[in-house]
């Protein structure tokens, strides 16, 4: 049994070096797998703050994840067509900028978590299982049936997206950047873990009673953590976007909601570097068992299946010592 | 009524064609244990649950601290000042001792929105926290994990994070069940000392305990209140020994 | 936008409703009795329509097929419930969730393996072709119109299953107290697999069904089965009669919503951007419905509050 700080430090490792190694040996296909098993884990960091910490299992974070990829669609697209997003009453221009565009898929998607979790959280248990998933649903009907940003095709954006001082068409360049902003979300989540704000969110998912008799508004508190999580997930979905220069109403979709719930129990609910490590064997799984099948699904399923029902913990639980309360 | 801290006033609660209060009214008065005593389905979680805030009443009132509560949540109520015990322990039951008594100081603190400093290492968090364990003697089990703590030892964590509130009325929702006559007694002991600080209305249906601390009880039976008074009054009142204390026995 | 119309997109809403009671309700007795959110419910219509379609291609009978569908997904439905679905009435909403999830991974990549990514084709039959005349003069698609007596037929069969036969009041006093109606001898565990059976078969049906208008392929389950989510949020969990009134609420609304939207933002919006903003906020409508009940009545409207 390892200690779960020394797992995520070997996590953290890995991170580092495989890419490194791949620069070193020219393999930039192996890079872009690596950004892409960080987007994924950076969405799954965000589901985890509801659904680890909040118990609040929400079946439609995609609306997020493809909110925040149509953040930069939109904007993006604008700006490659040098036409202003709006110009009445007052203009807007799209823009190429990496940092702008994820400032704005960051509000974008904690405001519709806004939305969506004020209706949803009224509800619980299967009720909100099955609201959360509508709502996604809702999402992925309409960016399918508005023609103006592709509809159903989807929209491609021809240039990558622009940070100061870097050259993002740079495979490691664009990881890098993916990297530490994961490493900044990840150190922002472990500190509200062990905040007075993470300990009650935590307390109310093992007794909400309890919560409520100590005078915490529980129904504020869960919000507050469903918007925060909310524009986690909408950060990683501009990312995506960027790395495929792609966005499709696909990334609404419940079946990207339920990917992302696999990294998650995968990796161990609850853990902090449970996204991360399922993200990783995700990708590896995708690649290796895709690469023998084209019906890989239904060994991931398998897995899946067999993780739920007897491997509860997920491989960092499987293999550190303690139980899994909250990351503390 | 003077010295009121509780005054529940002519509550009425009905599911559908049941009745289950029918018209309550209720003072707890400052330093007094009142017990709310009642053969079953009389009503009592019913009531409770009103008082404390998880049920809204059809009409009638509930005035805490001399303000009408009546429309006010669970929580608004708790940061108010009411404290509250459950028959089953609600606690968080994979946190520590320690970090359930945290919990409490949190809410107490009305800050819960903070986002930064561990809430493990607050000085104020933790020394509110450790007073509440050490009133009720648990402070050498502040790492012990909640789910691995003896039924006796929940209850007195129960009473500890209820104690983080700094309450000005105790809600107890049979706090004896599960006790035997040792802890029973223990606690009987405890809760005498701690009327004077925060009275305490307790549901109870042990009646050796209910006896031996209540100051006064008042009697519920399908949904009303048929008698309030002191120990005295009530175990010779003739309708309480027929609804309650023993059918069997002639009146 | 004349009468005649309106009424043959009213019925059309029936029959979309009546065909998601099929599937709600089946998911609604699975919560209500075992306690358990079923996701792989979408794959069991999927079998359903699969086996029918294939006894069809095999047998040229339509009432083969049909009676296909109802076995081959009951039969699936018990499988699944005795291999997997019995160790997750103890667990938590999360694990059923996810359990369930990797059994439509499963299901959707094997008849995929099987059957090829391209759809099927499944006839209506020669019998049931071709329009009928409705008192008033209304010509309605015969086998739209079967498909609503059939459905509204099982409502009837379950409602009576329900409330008058002894199978209907174990499923009832399940419902209550799961721990209980054990206790008291019944055999839980044969009840349990009778019920997810049951429930399969009726999605199964569906499936079949409505197969025959649309097409039978790979993940033509999870729309249907998320928008019976819709209706049992709607209708309110664990009852028939929500589902019910859930399922036509949302049938008549989708359908009526996706004609008259266009129509009505053409009234002052020109024809092109009029289709356009109508039919977006018309694949929106249930949705937003399903909102507006969910700020007045979160446990749904005929939900246990």
């Amino acid at each position: 049994m390892i200690r779960e700080r020394y797992l995520n430090m070997m996590v953290l490792a890995l991170l580092v070096l495989v890419p490194a190694y791949a620069v070193l040996m020219d393999e930039p296909f192996t890079i872009t797998l690596a950004s892409r098993a960080v987007i994924f884990a950076l969405a799954g960091v965000g589901l985890n703050l509801a659904l680890g910490q909040g118990g609040l299992v929400s079946f439609g974070h995609a609306a997020y994840f493809g909110m925040g990829g149509y953040a930069m669609g939109i904007l993006a697209s604008h700006a490659q067509n040098y036409e202003p997003l709006m110009e009445v009453p007052f203009v807007i221009e799209g823009t190429n900028s990496m940092p702008v565009i994820w400032l704005v898929a960051i509000v974008a998607s904690a405001l519709l978590a806004l939305l969506i979790g004020a209706l949803s959280l009224r509800t619980t248990g299967v009720y909100f299982i099955m609201v959360t998933l509508a709502f996604g649903q809702m999402f992925y009907y309409f960016t399918i049936s508005w023609p103006a940003y592709g509809g159903e095709d989807g929209l491609s954006i021809y240039v990558r997206n622009q940070f100061p001082g870097l050259n993002t068409l740079d495979p490691i360049q664009f990881y890098g950047i993916c990297f530490v902003l994961l490493l900044a979300v990840l150190y922002g989540v472990n500190r509200l873990n062990k905040s007075p704000f993470g300990l009650a969110l935590n307390g109310a998912h093992q007794n909400e009673e309890r919560a409520l008799t100590v005078g915490i508004n529980v129904y504020r508190l869960r919000l507050v953590a469903f918007v925060i999580s909310g524009a986690i997930t909408g950060l990683a979905g501009a990312l995506f976007a960027d790395l495929n220069r792609f966005v499709s109403p696909t990334m609404f979709s419940w079946g990207v909601s339920g990917e992302i719930m696999i990294f998650i129990i995968l990796g161990g609910v609850a853990r902090l570097f449970g996204p991360v490590v399922g993200a990783a064997v995700y990708i590896m799984l995708e690649h290796f068992l895709g690469g023998l099948s084209e019906y890989w699904f239904i060994y991931l399923g398998v897995i899946l299946l067999f993780v739920v029902l007897f491997a509860k913990g997920g491989i960092i639980g499987g293999l550190s010592k303690k139980e899994t309360r909250h990351a503390g | 009524m003077p010295d009121s801290i509780l005054s529940v006033r002519n509550i009425e609660k009905s599911f559908g064609a049941l009745k289950a209060s029918d018209g309550i009214s209720l003072d707890l008065v400052a330093g007094e244990i009142h017990a709310l005593i009642g053969p079953n389905g009389a009503g009592k979680s019913t009531l409770i649950k009103q008082i404390a805030g998880g049920l809204k009443p059809d009409s009638g009132s509930v005035a805490f601290m001399g303000r009408d509560v009546t429309a006010k949540s669970t929580a608004q109520r708790a940061r108010l000042g009411l404290g509250r015990t459950f028959q089953i322990s609600a606690l968080a039951m994979q946190y520590s001792v320690l970090e359930n008594a945290v919990l409490g100081a949190v809410g107490q603190s009305g800050s819960v929105f903070q986002f930064f400093r561990p809430a493990m290492k607050d000085p104020a968090l933790l020394a509110r926290a450790r007073r509440a364990l050490d009133r009720v003697g648990l402070q050498d089990h502040e790492d012990i994990i909640t789910s691995e703590l003896s039924h006796g030892q929940r209850r007195q964590l129960e009473v500890a994070v209820a104690l983080t509130l700094e309450p000005k009325a105790f809600l107890m929702d049979e706090p004896m069940a599960g006790m035997g006559a040792e802890g029973s007694r223990e606690l009987t002991t405890f809760l005498q000392e701690l009327k004077h600080e925060a009275p305490i209305l307790l549901v109870e249906h042990d009646m050796d305990a209910v006896f031996a601390c209540a100051d006064r009880i008042s009697v519920l039976v399908y949904g009303q209140i048929i008698a309030t008074g002191s120990v005295d009054e009530i175990r010779s009142n003739p309708q309480v020994r027929v609804a309650y204390l023993g059918e069997e026995e002639p009146v | 936008m004349t009468t005649i119309l309106l009424i043959e997109q009213v019925l059309n809403g029936l029959q979309f409703g009546v065909m998601l009671f099929l599937m709600a309700a089946g998911l609604t007795l699975i919560f209500g009795v075992m306690g358990l959110i079923n996701l792989a419910h979408g794959s069991l219509y999927m079998i359903g329509a699969f086996a029918a379609a294939a006894v069809a291609a095999w047998t040229g009978n339509f009432l083969l097929a049909l009676m296909a569908s109802l076995i081959v997904a009951a039969i699936a439905g018990a499988i699944i419930e005795l291999t997997v679905i019995r160790r997750l009435y103890d667990r938590d909403h999360l694990d059923q969730v996810l359990a369930t999830f990797a059994l439509i991974l499963i299901f959707s990549e094997a008849t995929r393996w099987v059957f090829g990514s391209f759809p099927l084709f499944l006839n209506i039959p020669d019998a049931l072709k071709g329009t009928i005349i409705l008192p008033g003069g209304i010509e309605y698609s015969l086998y739209r119109l079967t498909i609503i007596l059939i459905g509204l037929a099982v409502a009837v069969g379950l409602f009576l299953l329900i409330s008058k036969t002894r199978v209907g009041m174990r499923i009832r006093a399940g419902e209550n107290d799961r721990e209980m109606i054990g206790a008291l001898g019944v055999d839980i565990s044969v009840l349990y697999t009778m019920v997810f059976a049951l429930g399969a078969a009726l999605a199964g049906l569906s499936g079949a069904l409505v197969g025959a208008i649309q097409s039978v392929e790979v993940g033509m389950g999870e729309p249907v089965l998320i928008l019976a989510f819709v209706v049992i949020v709607i209708g309110g969990i664990g009852s028939i009669k929500g589902a019910l009134a859930g399922a036509i609420l949302v049938g008549l609304t989708d359908t009526l919503g996706r004609t008259m939207l266009p129509v009505i933002f053409g009234t002052f919006m020109e024809a092109s951007s009029a289709t356009t903003v109508g039919s977006a906020l018309a694949s929106m409508l249930i949705y937003i419905l399903m909102a507006g009940v969910l700020l007045f009545k979160p446990t749904g409207l005929f939900g246990k509050a």
